[in-house]
């Protein structure tokens, strides 16, 4: 994880679009200027960016969905429990299923745990565009490639 | 009237906190209730799922865009109760 630069996934591993399911993992960094602030002499992950992790992940499921396609973008986050501190160097696991693929639109039922420890719950929607430039559309592939997101998409995980 | 307009007026009611009564066939979702996209992505995912569908809206937004349909024709809410009934029946065909 890189906080200040929202590179919030470290890994994907794995993905199965038959199942409409994807995990992903991510370390929370050991130092951070966020940390400064939330909160000096006590860091937490802030539960925006813990947010913004599985939506993050949602988002990558719904990329692999619709084969780079098409951007999804967060539109809302519902029903969020924080449940669990997250400290510096912990170890996050990210899952996120589809719960519906609508026109221009997708939601998905997303979590994060430690340790198998719950940390995190929320149901999110995501407009799904299409990219609004190729800049865009490029960077997402590079980010793509960091992160290993698969060559070739397995149609049945 | 039918069915379908209840289980939308419903739905609207309920997920936009709308008192039901004020809902009638003739509101337009827009205009008149006030509903705005991101609380439409709601009923649409709500609608969805109560009838078996995909509210094409991509295609309506398009079609309005380009001047080749009027919202009236998809978002007053008898109107959009008989596009939700031919997308049922277009599935069972």
């Amino acid at each position: 994880m890189r906080l200040e630069y929202f590179q919030l996934i470290d890994r994907i591993v794995d993905l199965r679009l038959a199942d409409r399911t994807i995990s992903a993992e991510a370390t929370v960094p050991s130092e951070s200027t966020i940390f400064e602030g939330h909160f000096p002499g006590y860091p937490l992950m802030p539960g925006v960016l813990l947010a913004e992790t599985m939506a993050q992940t949602s988002g990558w499921l719904v990329v692999a969905m619709n084969r780079f396609e098409r951007m999804p973008f967060l539109a809302a986050v519902k029903d969020a429990k924080f449940r669990t501190f997250v400290t510096p160097g912990m170890v996050l696991s990210v899952n996120a299923t589809l719960l519906h693929e609508g026109s221009g639109y997708a939601v998905t039922k997303a979590n994060i745990s430690t340790k198998g420890k719950a940390i995190c719950d929320a149901v999110l929607t995501l407009r799904v565009m299409p990219f609004p430039n190729p800049e865009m559309s490029e960077q997402m592939r590079k980010t793509a490639e960091r992160i290993g997101f698969p060559n070739e998409v397995p149609a049945n995980g | 009237m039918s069915s379908t307009f209840d289980t939308i007026a419903n739905i609207i009611a309920e997920t936009c906190d709308i008192p039901r009564d004020s809902i009638t066939p003739d509101s337009h979702a827009i205009n008149d209730l006030g509903i705005d996209s991101l609380d439409f992505l709601d009923i649409a995912f709500a609608i969805d799922k109560a009838f078996g569908i995909k509210l094409p809206l991509e295609q309506w937004t398009q079609e309005v865009n380009d001047g080749k349909a009027t919202t009236d024709q998809y978002f007053v809410l008898k109107n959009l109760s008989a596009r939700i009934d031919e997308l049922v029946a277009a599935k069972g065909a």
